[in-house]
């Protein structure tokens, strides 16, 4: 039970994460309909985050709630991956963080729709509607960025430059991986990788995009490790709770 | 609490007034929200299912629900939340499209490419207002997450889509 806790928490943290990024650009999009769309980006993000969550403490079973994990986890026990955390920096940034991450949810819920674990199964083809959307937009604006105006051709590949160190921790496995990847609950991000650089190659093309060398690459988060991002995001995000732990909505 | 046919019955008569806050030409059945009614020892078990999974309405369908029904005498009722299926704009059935339409928003076209990925044929989304199909996408989302926002190329006006999903 312990793999499949750490499994769904890293589905979850990776939403909740990304979701709580995009939040924070709440009424400072670049144009009204821009702004709704990445707060509601952001909505199904914390929804599936939480359906994920209340699954993961059902499966820990020790009477811990959805809102104790995600109030209460200190950065070690949060297993996003690095992608997730990357601050905002400009609207290509954003983008960009949204595109890899979309392009890798969109296969790995393709994949665990199928997942031996109902649970499991059940969130992910309800998720993998709403990604299949935010696919779709996200891969629009790489075309639309990578096309425009020399100002936004030079931020998005900027962007893709500094954001390409974080896309191969996406693929790492571990034992949790292994263990439930025999049991038919979890998948072999191998075949999620290649599926995923096909996308990213496709819409790079379409963009005028160019494929970044591989070089350094950020690893940690499968252990807890994250860049110095996290803490300030869980600052904010659990201020609340841990001041006022009786608060009640 | 041993639970009659015709109470339940009573009970979806009941629910079919509960209206989505979002958009109140539409009830939480029209919606297919509430998936099943069942009972376990002396509790009422109401299964819903939620459309988005961070639709904010979901809290609302809820303590709607349950105040409904405490207002008609039924105490000690349970929600509980399914994903499987998942839900789908093709729950929603013609005559409430019809009046999604009348009410200003363009109502999901079935078996469209909304389902599918990337630059597939657009959808043909009718203008509610003039009923032309010559309209364009602003935004893949509108006011709320089950809603694209779309302009209408000869009257002009902007309008609300109901995405497939």
């Amino acid at each position: 039970m312990k793999n499949l806790f750490k499994y769904i928490l890293r589905l979850a943290d990776n939403s909740l994460i990304l979701g709580h990024r995009l939040s924070e650009n709440c009424s400072w999009g670049p144009y009204l309909e821009e702004d709704i769309s990445i707060t509601n980006t952001a909505l199904d993000l914390l929804g599936q985050a939480e359906e994920l969550l209340i699954y993961a403490a059902e499966v820990e079973n020790e009477g811990r709630t959805a809102d104790d994990l995600a109030y209460k986890r200190p950065e070690i026990e949060y297993y996003n991956v690095q992608l997730t955390e990357q601050p905002n920096e400009d609207f290509a940034h954003i983008q960009v963080r949204q595109f890899f991450m979309d392009a890798f949810n969109f296969y790995l819920y393709s994949a665990l729709k199928n997942s031996s674990d109902t649970t499991i199964a059940a969130i992910s083809a309800k998720s993998l509607k709403e990604v299949t959307y935010h696919l779709r937009r996200s891969s629009e604006w790489m075309i639309r960025l990578g096309k425009g105006t020399s100002e936004s051709k030079e931020r998005v590949n900027k962007a893709v430059n500094n954001l390409w160190q974080f896309t191969s921790e996406l693929f790492e496995m571990d034992e949790v991986d292994e263990a439930l990847i025999s049991e038919g609950i979890a998948v072999d991000l191998n075949e999620i990788k290649k599926l995923w650089n096909d996308k990213v190659t496709e819409i790079f093309e379409m963009a005028n995009i160019s494929k970044p060398e591989d070089g350094y690459k950020a690893t940690g988060s499968r252990k807890g490790y994250h860049t110095e991002y996290l803490g300030y995001i869980l600052a904010e995000m659990q201020y609340l709770p841990r001041a006022y732990p009786t608060a009640k909505w | 609490m041993v639970v009659k046919e015709e109470t339940y019955q009573h009970i979806w008569e009941l629910l079919k007034d509960i209206p989505d806050p979002e958009i109140p030409v539409l009830s939480i059945l029209d919606l297919g929200v509430v998936r099943t009614i069942s009972s376990e020892e002396n509790k009422l078990i109401i299964t819903i299912t939620p459309t988005y999974s961070g639709c904010p309405a979901m809290n609302q369908f809820e303590d709607d629900i349950v105040s409904k029904l405490k207002e008609n005498g039924i105490d000690n009722v349970i929600i509980k939340m399914t994903y499987d299926p998942p839900w789908t704009t093709d729950w929603i059935n013609d005559e409430a499209k019809k009046r999604l339409e009348d009410y200003g928003i363009a109502p999901p076209v079935k078996g469209t490419q909304d389902k599918g990925i990337l630059f597939k044929e657009k959808v043909k989304v009718r203008c509610p207002q003039c009923k032309s199909t010559n309209t364009e996408v602003i935004s893949q989302f509108g006011s709320t997450a089950c809603k694209a926002l779309y302009k209408c190329n000869d009257c002009l006006e902007p309008f609300d889509y109901f995405k497939c999903l």
